[in-house]
């Protein structure tokens, strides 16, 4: 299929492993993953994303898509989302699924769960503005919820809605009936996830060994 | 004589305030012991008692006959025949030495932070040990049927039923991995170097031969799930390393139950061939997997059989327990392990069993599994220390100083070992401090001590050697490890585990972030932990649940699922609070659905007026009403909870709630006797309470079976069933009215109601719907006050209040 061709060279793939943290046999199976998806292109485009079979029960398998092409989660400056992404963005959002190392110190590791709850908070935070309004909040758990129906749609703004409202009273404690809450911003977002060790458990195993041919 | 060492004794134990509960106690105790003069051959618990009690009773039973022919005596008035009863009576009496000794302990401030309360239970033990053989009696042996079948199964069957499976499953290789191989090595590490010790000249152990070491080895190198959990749960250790010392505990049963049958066949033999080695590895893998097996079976049928208990819900819990029950036996007849069983059998059942029955019927289960394990555990330890005085000993200065210096040596070399492995393997690694609280937490237990007791004297000559040496063992890890490791843990500053309440958003976010993981790995292609949780998940869903749930809780997803019991919880809290006015909520806060709630036109807020006639139905329908419930109280009835009225009582509080939230929204006109009787729900909270519940639409089984605590009865139906047909928002901040009404509100419902949280129960009624159809009027107040005078009227309704009252406090 060509994909011997389009290999990048050792330096390129040296200086990835560098950029994103992950190990040259790692960035040759993802690559090799990523031609097999973008059916030898250079690209890959929403399109690409939708054959893939597995996903395709997935009930938030938009956001993560959209993820993909966020430009947050790219590191570029802007805001929305592009058209097609490249090895090395896709290797950026890859890496933030990477798990935690063994020696990591403090401030690494707050750093590291930071960049994941970002991430996550983006997903969220569909309009780039910031904040997860209520609206925003449903959707997610409509989406969640999307598998069982009817009787699922109207408990997700209920869920949604009680979910809101904890929010509310943790991040502000007391509120005044004529004021009003905007939404989930990023530092209350972070105080959800207080409980939550999000470092170890955000993470795939990326393998060594190369499996994609098992994959469809 | 012994009432003179009584004093004494207490006064060690305890402060001066608790000595005459002891004293009573011990006296009652020895009484039990003591009162037999000879009758029993021997003191010993239940089974040979049972049997010496049994011969003795038979003459007894045929001499009235005899003397029936010859001269007829007076009739006795009173007579005194302890031996009918005695096998009960001393069994009720340990029972109730061991829950008075646990509540003793809890009373005495800072004791039970200090010391575990196994180490504790031991000494008394001893202690009661020690006075039975004082009183010249032979104080009995922890006997190994009575701690397999009787002691042994609640406390698994507790540790399986609330294993948490997740933390278990995603680390479950890692304890595999200490149970199996770590437990291996303990036993032929200890097992081979004390027969090289043995072997040393000058020791007196020559006569020792390899097979009874390495058969020594295997009995004390299991980790005790009984101790673990006991020192465990006091110093509240982060997930992982719970899971990990207890997941391995729990798991080395099947290797432990191996090793002991092959060793103990063995040293009969005398030999062991290569062949022999091959089967005990199959074995292995048959008592392991047929285990798990047996206890999957019993628990899909346990599952299954809750499917239809609908209609008994008093025998529901039974359920639960006779099957995990059966399950443990059905393994332990094919020498199975029972262990792993019970665990699999408490773990498949139970999300099926949890979404079939009853609210009630799951805290009788909550409640008799901690009840039964916690008395077992105490029963234990506190024979342990009984038969430490009972037994017989041969202390044997270098055996057993050997035997506890390799067991620790072992363990720790086993951990560093094994994790130098699996952290090849895990994501997770297991710092070093980890490996030292796994390795310090391998205690020992009773499981050790009840397999040792039943070696054979005759086959092992050394045995009580073994038992002296197990004992030390035993009282070694439970009473230095168990003491030290509070501090140890503090000292390290080892993560503890958080003690929060699982919030929403928690589950959402764990939710989202599992289906995202699996889409990731979707995308990557590869086949990973989550891509298979996800499969086996949806099958559970697809197929199993279908199967194992009646009604339409098999199809709701985990979300809602968790959602309804969250309100479930905080309804009980609610009724549990007294009445319902406050909500009991871990943040004061006054954020409301109006904080969050988009906002919305201001010129929809108007109120309804309530005419005169109006005011004579709603004096009306509170009558019929409360005459309804008059009739409504039921008679005993023992095949039935009778406590129905109850269940009514706390739906109802759950209703209430949702319309006292509702009112700060919308004042609704009362268009039918159905919406009416809603709002004079509401009334009803406001005024003092006045809490008799409105007759329910459907016959009384129906209801019955509907309001035996499905979360679904109430989410779904009162929300639309009872929703005012005319409403009119006050919600919005934007007018001074409904401000003033929600705190018209507040004041008459004594505390101001917390609403926060409860946003869920009021987003049934969607809120762009409401203030449609309004009549004008704009004095909330005045129509309030109208509506409390409906409820002033005097009615039949004095009584009535007091009889239902109770139901809800």
């Amino acid at each position: 299929m060509g994909t011997f061709l389009s290999l990048p060279s050792q330096q390129e793939f040296q200086d990835l492993a560098e950029k994103t943290g992950f190990s040259l046999e790692q960035i040759g199976i993802l690559h090799r993953r990523f031609t097999q998806l973008s059916h030898g292109e250079a690209t890959l485009r929403r399109e690409d994303f939708k054959t893939i079979q597995d996903l395709s029960c997935n009930p938030i398998r938009c956001q993560i898509i959209e993820a993909f092409f966020d430009k947050r989660n790219l590191q570029k400056n802007g805001k929305g989302s592009v058209q097609e992404i490249g090895f090395e963005d896709f290797l950026t959002i890859m890496s933030y699924f990477r798990p935690p190392r063994l020696h990591m110190t403090e401030e690494e590791r707050a750093g590291m769960r930071r960049e994941k709850l970002r991430f996550l908070f983006n997903m969220h935070d569909t309009d780039n503005d910031g904040t997860i309004t209520l609206e925003e909040y449903r959707h997610v758990v409509e989406e969640l919820l999307s598998r069982s129906g009817a009787l699922g749609k109207e408990t997700a703004k209920a869920i949604a809605d009680a979910a809101m409202l904890e929010v509310a009273s943790i991040s502000v404690g007391h509120m005044e009936p004529d004021e009003f809450y905007e939404g989930i911003t990023f530092e209350h977002f972070l105080k959800i996830f207080n409980n939550i060790e999000i470092e170890t458990k955000m993470h795939i195993r990326f393998l060594n060994m190369d499996t994609t041919t098992l994959c469809t | 004589m012994p009432s003179r060492t009584l004093p004494r004794v207490a006064a060690g134990l305890r402060s001066a305030s608790e000595r005459g509960l002891l004293a009573l106690l011990m006296l009652m105790f020895l009484a039990g012991s003591v009162l037999p003069p000879g009758a029993a051959s021997s003191p010993d618990l239940a089974n040979r008692n049972s049997k010496a009690g049994h011969d003795h009773c038979q003459p007894s039973q045929e001499l009235p006959e005899d003397r029936h022919n010859a001269t007829k005596k007076a009739f006795p008035v009173l007579s005194f025949d302890y031996h009918h009863v005695q096998k009960p009576f001393e069994i009720s009496l340990w029972v109730l030495l061991a829950s008075l000794m646990k509540l003793g302990f809890h009373l005495i401030p800072r004791l039970s932070s200090i010391v575990p309360e196994s180490c504790l239970l031991i000494v008394v033990g001893l202690l009661v040990g020690g006075l039975i053989k004082v009183v010249g009696e032979k104080p009995p042996v922890l006997d190994s049927d009575l701690f397999f079948l009787c002691l042994l199964p609640p406390i698994i069957l507790d540790a399986g039923y609330f294993l948490p499976i997740r933390p278990f499953t995603e680390n479950v290789g890692t304890i595999l991995m200490f149970a199996v191989v770590g437990t291996l090595w303990n036993a032929f590490f200890v097992g081979g170097l004390l027969y090289g010790v043995c072997q040393i000249r000058g020791t007196d152990l020559g006569h020792v031969d390899l097979l009874a070491c390495l058969l020594f080895g295997s009995i004390i190198s299991a980790v005790d799930p009984v101790a673990v959990l006991a020192v465990f749960e006091e110093i509240h250790i982060n997930e992982l390393l719970h899971i990990l010392v207890f997941g391995e505990s729990l798991l080395n049963d099947a290797v432990t139950v191996v090793l002991y049958h092959l060793f103990e066949e063995y040293a009969g033999v005398g030999s062991v061939s290569m062949v022999d080695v091959c089967l005990g590895v199959i074995s292995f893998l048959v008592v392991s997997i047929g285990g798990i097996l047996v206890g999957t079976i019993y628990g899909i049928l346990a599952a299954f059989t809750s499917r239809f208990t609908s209609h008994t819900r008093v025998i529901e819990p039974l359920f639960v327990f006779v099957y995990s029950y059966m399950a443990y036996l059905s393994a332990e007849v094919f020498h199975l392990s029972g262990i792993m069983a019970l665990i699999a059998c408490g773990a498949v059942m139970r999300p099926y069993v949890e979404a079939n029955i009853s609210h009630k019927s799951h805290t009788t289960i909550k409640y008799f599994l901690k009840m039964w394990s916690s008395v077992s555990e105490t029963l234990i330890f506190i024979f342990l220390g009984v038969s430490t005085v009972a037994g017989e000993h041969r202390w044997n200065w270098t055996f057993v100083i050997v035997t506890v210096i390799l067991c620790l040596v072992a363990r720790v070399l086993g951990v560093v070992g094994l994790t130098y492995i699996i952290n090849k393997f895990r994501i997770v690694k297991l710092t070093t401090k980890d490996q030292f609280i796994v390795a310090y937490g391998g205690l020992r237990g009773a499981i050790a001590f009840s397999l040792g007791y039943l070696l054979n004297e005759v086959q092992f000559p050394t045995r009580n050697m073994f038992l002296t040496a197990i004992i030390t063992v035993i009282f070694f890890t439970v009473f230095v490890q168990g003491m030290t490791i509070r501090p140890l843990v503090d000292l390290l500053a080892v993560k503890k585990k958080q003690e929060t309440k699982r919030s929403i958003n928690e589950e959402i976010h764990t939710q989202f972030l599992d289906h995202l993981l699996t889409g990731i790995e979707d995308i990557c292609g590869h086949y990973g932990h989550h891509h298979w949780k996800d499969k086996l998940n949806r099958f559970n869903k697809k197929y199993v649940k279908k199967c194992l749930i009646a009604g339409e809780r098999s199809k709701e997803p985990q979300l809602i699922a968790f959602y309804h019991k969250m309100e479930m919880k905080q309804a009980i809290e609610l009724v549990e609070s007294g009445g319902g006015v406050k909500m009991p909520s871990a943040m004061p806060s006054t954020v409301s659905m109006q904080n969050i709630q988009p906002k919305k036109p201001v010129s929809d807020r108007v109120l309804p007026q309530i005419s005169k006639g109006r005011e004579e139905e709603i004096r009306k329908i509170l009558r019929t009403n409360l005459q309804r419930t008059r009739q409504r109280l039921r008679s005993y009835n023992r095949h039935t909870l009778v406590a129905d009225p109850y269940e009514d009582g706390w739906n109802e509080l759950l209703l209430k709630r949702q319309k006292i939230i509702e009112l700060e929204k919308k004042v609704g006109s009362f268009e039918t006797p159905a919406a009416s009787r809603s709002r004079w729900a509401e009334m009803t909270k406001m005024s003092n309470y006045l809490t008799v519940p409105a007759a329910a639409p459907d016959s009384p089984t129906m209801s019955r079976a509907r309001l035996a605590s499905d979360p679904q009865a109430y989410s779904s139906k009162p929300g639309s069933d009872n929703l005012p047909t005319i409403k009119v928002d006050l919600a919005s901040p934007q007018s001074p009215d409904s401000v003033n009404l929600v705190d018209e509100l507040s004041k008459r419902a004594g505390q101001g109601e917390e609403p926060d949280e409860d946003g869920g129960l009021v987003m049934k009624v969607p809120s762009s719907a409401s203030g449609k159809d309004t009549k004008e009027d704009q004095n909330g107040a005045k129509d309030q006050q109208r509506l409390m005078r409906c409820l002033s009227d005097p009615g039949p309704s004095a009584d009535e209040e007091e009889e239902d009252e109770p139901f809800l406090h």
